[in-house]
C-alpha cells in the first residue's frame, strides 16, 4: 500500500516534467530526424510523405548533399571556432571574476552576484541592438580607434558589422553563464587546501595551477557547454552585429527553415549540430579526465 | 643557540594581543609542544613559524637565520594541518609527491623518497589510493608522510589529533613518540589536550593569554607548577590559598581559612603576610579511618562527601572540619574488590609537606 503511495508521489512529481520534455524536446526533434529523410514540399515545407503510387517518399537525399557541398562543412568549422574562441574568451575574463565573488566577503558576495544576472533583466535582442550603438561609426569607441589608428596613417577600419562585433557580443551575452557555475565551484574551496600547497613549497601560480584549478574543472566543465553550445548554434548575434562573411551555421539553418522553406535539409544541418555539440562536450570531458588522471598521481 | 629562536615576539589584532612578547628556543631533536587553552595564541604562533602570518615586534630565527623576509613556500619547515588537508583531487602519491615536485627532485629520487615516506608512517602500498578512500587515521599518517618527504628541519604540528576518536588518538600518539625518535627531527606540536602533551612531549611551554606561563619538562610542569594557572590547567589540583605564615628551610606555611595551616615545600621565599598559593594533586592525598597513623606533616580531619568509582581509581570529595573541599584520588591497587569509604564516613586526611608546593604566581 505504502509502496504504491510512493510511486504514485513519484509520477505525480516527476510526471509533469517528464510530459513536457516528451512533447516539447522528444517528439520535435523526432519530427526533425522524420523531416531529414524527406523531400521538401514544392512551395516550402515537406512533400507528402507517400509518392502517387502508394510507396513512402524517404530518402538519403537531403545528407548527400550536406557530404558532398564542402561549403557547409566549412560554415560548420567558422562556427566551430567562433563557438570556441568565446567560450575561452568567457572562461579568461569569468575566472578572475567568480574568484573575486567567491572571496569576497558574505556582505558583497550577493551584490556582486545580482550584478552579474542584472542583463538578463533587459530583452537579448535590445541588449544586442545596444552593441549596435556602442559599436557604431558615430560612437566614441569608433572614434577614438579610428582616431589612433589614423595618428600612425592606417585607414580606418568599421567596428560594426564585423568578426569583431560578433565576438565581443558573444561573449557578453555568454559571460554570466560561466561565472555562475565558476563561482558555485570556486566558493566552497577549502582554503586550507592553499596555505598546505604554500606551506610544501608551492609559489602562487603553482598554487593556482595544480590546487585551483584542477579542482574547479567540474565547475569550468559546466559553464564550457553552458556557453560553448548555445554559441556554436546562434543566429541572432550575425544577423544583427555581423558582416556577409560572417553567418554562422545558426544563420543558415534559419535560412533552410524560413528563406529557401527547404525543411528536410534545414533538419539535416540541425541534426548534425547537435551531434557535433554532444561529440565535442564529450572529447572535452575525455581529455580532461585524462590530465586530472596524470595530475592525480603526481605524474604531471 | 637552540635550533629555533623565537625572540620577543608580539602579534596584535586590533585590540587584542594575541600572542605578547614570546621567547622560546626549540633544540634540534626536540618534540616541543606548545600548550594551552583556545585564545591562548598558541596557533597564532605556530602560523608564525610557519609564515602565514607575521609577527608585528621580534624575530623568529631559524638555525640562525632570521626568518622574517621568507615567505612560507621558503622556509625549510612544513606544517601538519589539523584538518589533514589533503589535496583531494590527487591520490597518496601524488600527495606526498607534491612537495617533492615543488622542489623539482629527479624522478628516480623522488620515487624513493614517496616510498620511504610511506613506509615511515606504515601506509607502504597506499600509493594509488584517493584521500576519500582512507580511514581518518591513514589521512593523518599521509599528512604526516608528505610533510616528512622532503625531511624539512622542523615539523609543525596543529593539534593533528583533534578529529581522531580516542582509542585511535592514544595509538597515533605513540607512533608520533616513535616516529620522531627514528627520524630525529624537531617536532612543533600544538594542543590543547593537557594529557596529549604530557605523554608526547620533551619539554612544554604552557600559554596564557598569548605569554608563556611555565616552559618545562611534563613532569617538572605537573609536578613543580609555577603558576595557579598551569597547576589548574594541568590535571586537576586542590589549590588552596592563603597569608603567609612562615618561611624557612625552604618550606613554607600558610594559613588556609577553611582548612587550617599547611606547611609545603617553597623554591622562592614569599615575604610573611603575602598571600601564598600552594597546589596538592588530589593523588598525594591520602585518606585513612580515625585514629589511622598517616604519614604525612599535614593532617586533617573530615567528612566524606560523595565519591567517584572509576575503576582504577576512586577520587572522593572530603569535607574539612573547617569547610574546605579536598579532592584526594586514591588507587584501588589492593587484591580484590576495591574498598570504599562511605558517604558520611569520619576520615583522616594527610600529605606530606614535599606532596604540595608552593606557586609562585
Amino acid at each position: 500500500m505504502s509502496r504504491g503511495r510512493s510511486n504514485l508521489g513519484k509520477w505525480l512529481t516527476s510526471g509533469p516534467p517528464l510530459l513536457y520534455l516528451l512533447v516539447f524536446f522528444a517528439a520535435p526533434t523526432l519530427i526533425m530526424v522524420l523531416a531529414s529523410f524527406r523531400t521538401p514540399g514544392e512551395f516550402g515545407g515537406l512533400a507528402p510523405l507517400r509518392n502517387d503510387d502508394g510507396s513512402l517518399d524517404l530518402t538519403l537525399e537531403n545528407y548527400v548533399r550536406f557530404a558532398t557541398e564542402p561549403l557547409y562543412w566549412q560554415i560548420f568549422v567558422k562556427s566551430f571556432w567562433y563557438a570556441l574562441v568565446t567560450t575561452f574568451a568567457c572562461l579568461v575574463l569569468a575566472y578572475p571574476l567568480a574568484t573575486l565573488i567567491a572571496r569576497s566577503d558574505r556582505r558583497w558576495r550577493d551584490l556582486l552576484l545580482l550584478l552579474v544576472i542584472l542583463p538578463f533583466w533587459s530583452n537579448f535582442l535590445i541588449r544586442i541592438y545596444a552593441w549596435m550603438i556602442i559599436l557604431g561609426p558615430n560612437a566614441a569607441l569608433a572614434r577614438t580607434v579610428n582616431g589612433v589608428l589614423g595618428a600612425f596613417g592606417i585607414a580606418p577600419v568599421p567596428l560594426l558589422f564585423s568578426a569583431f562585433a560578433v565576438l565581443v557580443c558573444l561573449v557578453y551575452v555568454h559571460l554570466p553563464f560561466m561565472v555562475l557555475p565558476l563561482y558555485a565551484n570556486l566558493e566552497k574551496h577549502d582554503r586550507t587546501l592553499l596555505d598546505a600547497a604554500q606551506d610544501l613549497g608551492a609559489n602562487a601560480w603553482a598554487r593556482f595551477w595544480r590546487i585551483t584549478f584542477p579542482l574547479s574543472l567540474p565547475g569550468v566543465y559546466a559553464g564550457a557547454a553552458l556557453v560553448f553550445i548555445p554559441a556554436f548554434g546562434i543566429f541572432a548575434i550575425p544577423d544583427i552585429l555581423g558582416g556577409p562573411d560572417d553567418s554562422l551555421i545558426g544563420n543558415v539553418i534559419k535560412q533552410q527553415f524560413l528563406d529557401s522553406r527547404d525543411w528536410p535539409f534545414g533538419s539535416v544541418l540541425s541534426i548534425v549540430l547537435t551531434l557535433l555539440a554532444l561529440g565535442l562536450a564529450g572529447f572535452a570531458a575525455w581529455i580532461g579526465k585524462r590530465g586530472v588522471a596524470r595530475l592525480a598521481s603526481g605524474d604531471a | 643557540m637552540a635550533l629555533l629562536e623565537i625572540v620577543d615576539v608580539t602579534r596584535r589584532f586590533g585590540d587584542f594581543t594575541a600572542v605578547d612578547h614570546v621567547t622560546l628556543g626549540i633544540e634540534g631533536g626536540e618534540f616541543f609542544t606548545l600548550l594551552g587553552p583556545s585564545g591562548c595564541g598558541k596557533t597564532t604562533l605556530l602560523r608564525m613559524i610557519a609564515g602565514f602570518d607575521l609577527p608585528d615586534t621580534g624575530r623568529i630565527v631559524l638555525d640562525g637565520r632570521d626568518l622574517a623576509d621568507q615567505p612560507p613556500e621558503a622556509r625549510p619547515l612544513r606544517t601538519v594541518f589539523q584538518s589533514y588537508a589533503l589535496f583531494p583531487h590527487m591520490t597518496v602519491q601524488g600527495n606526498v609527491a607534491f612537495p617533492l615536485k615543488m622542489a623539482k627532485t629527479p624522478a628516480a629520487e623522488a620515487a624513493r623518497k614517496i616510498d620511504e615516506a610511506l613506509a615511515d608512517v606504515r601506509l607502504a602500498g597506499f600509493n594509488h589510493r584517493f584521500p576519500h578512500e582512507l580511514s581518518g587515521g591513514q589521512r593523518q599518517r599521509v599528512a604526516i608522510a608528505r610533510a616528512l618527504v622532503t625531511h624539512p628541519t622542523v615539523l609543525l604540528l596543529d593539534e593533528p589529533l583533534a578529529a581522531l576518536d580516542a582509542k585511535l588518538r592514544e595509538q597515533m600518539q605513540i607512533e608520533l613518540i616513535n616516529l620522531q625518535k627514528e627520524i630525529g627531527i624537531t617536532f612543533v606540536y600544538v594542543t590543547h589536550d593537557q594529557t596529549e602533551a604530557l605523554a608526547l612531549s620533551h619539554r612544554i611551554a604552557v600559554m596564557n593569554h598569548g605569554r608563556v606561563e611555565q616552559l618545562d619538562e611534563p613532569d617538572r610542569l605537573y609536578g613543580l607548577p609555577k603558576t595557579r594557572f598551569v597547576a589548574d590547567f594541568i590535571g586537576t589540583c586542590n589549590l588552596l590559598v592563603g597569608p603567609v605564615r612562615e618561611c624557612r628551610d625552604g618550606q613554607v606555611t600558610i594559613d588556609v581559612a577553611d582548612l587550617g595551616a599547611v606547611t609545603v615545600a617553597a623554591s622562592a621565599t614569599p615575604a610573611h603576610g603575602a598571600e601564598g598559593a600552594v597546589a596538592v594533586r588530589p593523588e598525594k592525598v591520602r585518606l585513612g579511618a580515625p585514629g589511622a597513623a598517616l604519614a604525612g606533616e599535614n593532617r586533617f580531619a573530615g567528612v566524606v562527601e560523595s565519591f567517584l568509582y572509576q575503576g582504577d581509581v576512586t577520587l572522593y570529595n572530603v569535607r574539612a572540619e573547617r569547610g574546605h573541599l579536598v579532592e584526594a584520588l586514591l588507587a584501588n591497587s589492593g587484591a580484590g574488590l576495591a574498598k570504599f569509604f562511605e558517604v558520611g564516613d569520619r576520615v583522616e586526611m594527610a600529605f606530606a609537606a614535599n606532596a604540595g608546593h608552593h606557586l609562585e604566581g
